[in-house]
């Protein structure tokens, strides 16, 4: 054939490639998970309340951060506790407003002013697996987390666990500690005859482990023995792995996802009318984390003065549409009862305040500041940028240095080699392991802060058993930690989480949990 | 025979050196994998129990020289990041993903770039050509993670031909999963096909000025066969160095285009296991890397004695 | 006959011509101060007050970009200046002198272009930091290997050509032959090369503010604005569009004066 015709057809080779492939995918607009045909509602009015819940039903829920590990004794980040939650439970579990309530256990005693805990197994409770749970098992999973914690624990102090007979249980301490309820929240109960304990999980939890890949992602499903009547609703929970927020928020969109959290106030704006938004939140201490013992930060005016610098309306603004909850110290509002009100508003933004500090403390002319951030996290990125605005606006010569998470560990948080950073720091239930952060001796403390009267406060706050006088010393703490403007405290993030329409029942806590069991949808 | 033998020791040294590298390059960055593990809950007595379990206690030496010996016999150790899981299984999990990817790209590139580039050259300075010079230029100038954002929107969201995020693995299920990666490799291939066409049109012209294609032409020869039989073969060097460069680029895993499509390939498994100090895993991607640039380069080097047989790489 | 004029040319010309005035006015003088926050105006649509609109965190884009073009133009220049002019002096010597220098450059080359280019970049801001100056010479030791590479197949390929082996014979010494024989003839293809080098070297750079080992922020840079819009894509789709239709033209612009220059030295020959 002449030259024309093998041109064309070469051409036509190529159109037919391209459009066969292209056209191929329209298949694809008409094939829909069965779990979304399932439960396609129509655009039902608003029903915000639940009226009739159905049972069963499975739900995507999309993580950002892949799990570190499926044992629930070892050391893990707030991803992954957010997600074993739903496995495992200790011998109590927390609850959405940060109160403690019975879970293995049915019923529990402190005696000898917190020396000894006395514990009650819940009759009739079964792992995953169908066994029942026994003392051994309790007195098993206490012992394991000691150990594979080490030094590092809270039972360390633990004498001994001592079996009492098939249902009571006793935890015997060397010296009293009367927060040490909160943490047996996290020391999951496991059968002593389960011997891989990591890639087969078994708790007692509302859900049970079906598989894992790792790096996409992990499913679930009903455990139809669980020990709380009714719960959980779903018959099937898949927590899907995407490391990319952007992706994530796109597969939201799309419908490949049912719930997702730590959403920016921006994709809420965005998020149209299938998503309900439960607002929370992150259970941080987000600030601008000063290293005490760089020179210009070691008076004590410098950093009031950064303090009133610091535009921090703005920064909730941008971070959370205003929905933030702003701080004056080392706590989250959400621990109630601990919480020192007065720590807020000490410093109110006050440019003309700031350079008056400054030039009292000798820096009328400024001074350099490097603020390391880990560039993972646009969030506290974002923060920096403005920081670094307001501190131009009072003469001080801002910068950034934008480092990886790995380097930031290592640089900033292990060796403290580092002026100011932003990131926000989470704890537990208890008070004192938040203050702890401040105390001189303690390994974290990567603000280099150092004060004996600190100290001895944290110290009598540990030890003291009357309910009162804890609270109040744990206050003092937090009134000390603002007053002395140890770190540019902002705020606890507001947490937003979208979730779909068509379910109800997500609740926020104010510790890492993400809890599938209240989870259900909604009747059509 | 001994030119492939040399290759061999070639490619041999040359992981050996790329292995040594990389080594090297984790004892200089900061952090290690089990730091990074726990997070801000490590102290140092747990950092250091942790890097006990994982071994990363021991001299530098020591544990390169394990590696090695594992290495080569095929065992890559466990991730330090997802505890108890083999290397060889997140790689095995991921490489056809990328292998498929890699070569609905290539179909791409070649099945658009060829007959775009033959086209423009047909009546050089014409419209045609000229429509489509200006077409590639445009797309060359697009980055393709931008290509990848506004494909996903229009056909993602907009026109719904694919789920965003709803990848299938080839593993599970061959043609679902080729349709949809058919989208992230046009965000790969379209600028390559871009950079191609151009190298195309200007090699076949300049070589179409030539005084031996005149010559050609004078003896009595077709257009098309002296297109065929001359100029194509030289036009080609280039054009096949270039086609090396990018066929490496993508079988080692683009990773920005997998990111943005949600595609768990080669490319997101090295930035996940860089960013957690996962150096097992790194080593393994990195030496399959190595391999396949190594060995591609090999096989462009053979086909430019095909092409041109004046031209002795040896 | 009338000679057709150079379109190419032209439209290259007054395109770059406008992204170079806009950068050097940009250094000057922007609307507004390109760091400057505006928690009112998050996102804001493009207006009288605001060409381009505003980005997340309330800052005038047309003043980012402004500033931004310069700071991009830069570095990729700088890039493809130091990976061609090195990676044709490699590519040049060792594809003339051949030998086991040539196969051992070569294959240092090989595995420097295998080695994931990522992890280059890490190493070398962990060791020297970021920064700018940090950041061109990161991405142009990343570019030695392509240019040399090129380089060195097309002196092989006019090594065995004639008028080289006539040279030779006329008693040229080698480095004159290199420089001033064959690398004149290579001047197209070297041409092609940098100027992909140059539309890659921004795209490289954007890939490094994306992990935000390039141009620390507020500094704005037009690659780390298209990694930021990614977020805002729906919302605000003018944060991603203008830095990038910017970009698009700075390379358009290049292209069309590389292109038009081939036609015009095409011509003479």
């Amino acid at each position: 054939m002449n030259k024309r015709t093998r041109f064309l057809c070469l051409l036509a080779v190529m159109v037919l490639l391209v459009s066969v492939t292209l056209g191929g995918c329209q298949g694809d607009k008409g094939t829909e998970s069965s779990t979304t045909d399932n439960n396609s509602s129509t655009n039902a009015a608003s029903e915000t309340e639940a009226t009739r819940a159905t049972t069963g039903g499975s739900v995507v829920v999309g993580m950002t951060q892949d799990l570190v590990s499926l044992d629930p004794h070892i050391q893990t980040d707030a991803g992954t506790r957010n997600v074993v939650f739903n496995l495992f439970e200790g011998l109590v579990k927390p609850t959405s407003d940060g109160d403690l309530m019975p879970a293995v256990a049915s019923d529990y005693e402190v005696l000898e002013d917190g020396k000894v805990y006395r514990f009650t197994l819940r009759e009739g409770i079964t792992f995953h697996d169908g066994s029942k749970v026994t003392v051994e098992d309790i007195k098993y999973s206490i012992e394991r987390y000691a150990e594979v914690q080490s030094e590092a624990s809270v039972f360390s102090a633990m004498d001994e666990v001592v079996v009492i007979d098939e249902s009571t249980v006793e935890l015997r301490l060397e010296e009293a500690n009367t927060e040490l309820l909160a943490d047996l929240a996290t020391v999951y109960i496991i059968p002593q005859s389960n011997t891989d304990v990591a890639t087969n999980p078994i708790g007692t939890g509302p859900f049970k482990f079906v598989s894992y890949t790792a790096g996409q992602k992990l499913m679930l499903s009903k455990h139809e023995g669980y020990w709380k009547e009714g719960y959980p609703y779903l018959d099937e929970v898949e927590f899907k792995f995407i490391a990319d927020v952007e992706t994530a928020f796109m597969e939201l969109q799309a419908g490949t996802l049912d719930i997702l959290n730590y959403l920016t106030i921006d994709q809420v704006e965005i998020l149209g009318e299938e998503f309900n938004i439960v607002e929370g939140s992150m259970n941080l201490v987000h600030a601008l984390y000063l290293n005490n013992d760089y020179e210009p930060l070691q008076d004590v005016k410098v950093r009031q003065a950064l303090c009133h610098a610091v535009d921090k309306d703005t920064i909730n603004e941008f971070f959370a549409g205003g929905k933030s909850r702003l701080i004056g110290s080392h706590m989250i509002p959400s621990i109630v009862k601990y919480y020192e009100e007065g720590a807020e508003g000490l410093y109110p933004y006050d440019v003309e305040k700031a350079k008056e500090l400054l030039a009292e403390a000798g820096y009328a002319e400024g001074f350099d500041l490097v603020i390391t951030v880990p560039n993972a996290y646009s969030q506290h990125v974002r923060t920096a940028e403005i920081i670094v605005e307001n501190l131009k606006a009072v003469g001080i010569n801002a910068s950034l240095e934008l480092v990886e998470w790995s380097t930031w560990l290592s640089d900033v948080y292990a060796e403290r080699n580092y002026q100011s950073t932003v990131i926000g720091v989470d704890a537990k239930l208890a008070p004192s392991s938040w203050l702890i952060r401040y105390v001189s001796t303690y390994e974290n403390n990567f603000m280099n802060y150092s004060s004996n009267e600190y100290d001895d406060i944290f110290a009598q706050a540990k030890a003291a058993v009357d309910e009162t006088e804890k609270v109040t010393l744990y206050k003092e703490l937090q009134m000390i930690l603002a007053q002395e403007a140890v770190n540019v405290f902002i705020q606890d993030p507001a947490e937003f989480v979208a979730v779909n329409r068509k379910l109800t029942g997500y609740e926020v806590f104010p510790v890492a949990a993400q809890d599938l069991s209240t989870v259900r949808y909604v009747e059509q | 025979m001994k030119y492939i033998i040399k290759k061999v020791i070639t490619l041999i040294m040359a992981l050996l050196v790329i292995s040594i590298f990389t080594f090297v390059a984790f004892s200089i960055l900061p952090g290690d994998a089990a730091m990074t593990k726990l997070g801000t809950a490590g102290t140092p007595e747990k950092i250091e129990a942790m890097r006990e379990e994982l071994g990363l206690n021991r001299p530098i030496i020591t544990r390169y020289l394990d590696w090695l010996k594992d290495a080569v016999k095929g065992e890559f150790g466990e991730s330090y990041q997802y505890s108890s899981t083999s290397v060889a299984s997140l790689i095995s999990e991921r490489l056809p993903t990328t292998v498929l990817l890699a070569v609905i790209s290539f179909l791409f590139i070649f099945s658009l770039s060829i007959p775009l580039g033959l086209i423009s050259t047909k009546h050089p300075g014409k419209w045609l050509d000229t429509l489509i010079n200006q077409l590639m230029q445009i797309m060359m100038a697009i980055p393709s993670f931008f290509l990848g954002i506004i494909l996903t929107y229009i056909f993602g969201l907009v026109l719904k031909w694919f789920q965003p995020g709803k990848f299938i693995s080839p593993a599970e299920d061959f043609i679902a999963s080729a349709r949809y990666l058919v989208f992230p490799a046009l965000a790969v291939a379209l600028p390559k096909v871009a950079m191609m066409v151009k190298f195309l049109r200007s090699g076949i012209l300049a070589e179409t000025k030539k005084d031996y294609v005149r010559t050609a032409y004078s003896k009595g020869s077709s257009e098309n066969r002296v297109l065929f039989r001359h100029i194509l073969k030289n036009a080609l060097i280039p054009v096949i160095t270039f086609a090396a460069m990018i066929i490496a680029e993508i079988l080692a895993g683009s990773i920005v285009v997998e990111q943005v499509f949600g595609v768990p390939g080669m490319g997101r498994l090295l930035i996940m296991a860089i960013a957690s100090r996962d150096y097992p895993v790194v080593q393994a991607v990195v030496t399959y890397i190595t391999a396949i640039v190594i060995i591609v380069n090999f096989i462009v080097d053979m086909l430019y004695q095909l092409v041109d047989p004046r031209v002795n790489t040896a | 006959m009338k000679k057709k004029p150079n379109y190419n040319l032209i439209c290259g010309i007054v395109i770059t011509g406008l992204i170079l005035s806009i950068t050097v006015i940009g250094q000057f003088f922007t609307p507004y101060d390109p760091n400057e926050l505006n928690a009112s105006l998050k996102n804001a649509a493009p207006s009288l007050m605001h060409l381009m609109g505003t980005d997340n965190l309330g800052r005038d884009i047309l003043s980012r970009v402004m500033a931004g073009i310069g700071t991009t133009l830069f570095i990729a220049l700088w890039t493809v200046f130091i990976g061609g002019l090195f990676g044709t002096i490699v590519g040049a010597l060792t594809g003339y002198f051949g030998g086991w220098i040539d196969e051992a450059v070569m294959r240092v080359n090989d595995i420097l272009l295998s080695f994931p280019s990522i992890l280059l970049a890490l190493i070398f801001v962990s060791v020297v930091g970021t920064g700018k100056l940090n950041l061109i010479i990161c991405l142009g030791i990343l570019f030695i290997p392509s240019f040399a590479r090129i380089v060195r197949s097309e002196i092989i390929r006019l090594k065995a050509l004639d008028f080289v082996k006539s040279a030779k014979v006329m008693g040229a010494g080698h480095l004159r032959i290199i420089f001033v024989h064959m690398l004149p003839n290579i001047v197209v293809s070297m041409l092609t090369t940098a100027a992909i080098g140059f539309n890659n070297a921004i795209l490289a750079e954007a890939g490094m503010s994306y992990l935000g080992l390039g141009v620390q922020p507020p500094d704005a840079s037009l690659g780390r604005m298209i990694s930021e819009s990614q977020a805002y894509l729906f919302n605000a789709p003018w944060f991603s569009i203008f830095p990038g239709i910017v970009i698009i033209l700075t390379i358009l612009g290049f292209s069309l004066i590389s292109d038009g220059l081939k036609k015009v030295s095409g011509a003479a020959s």
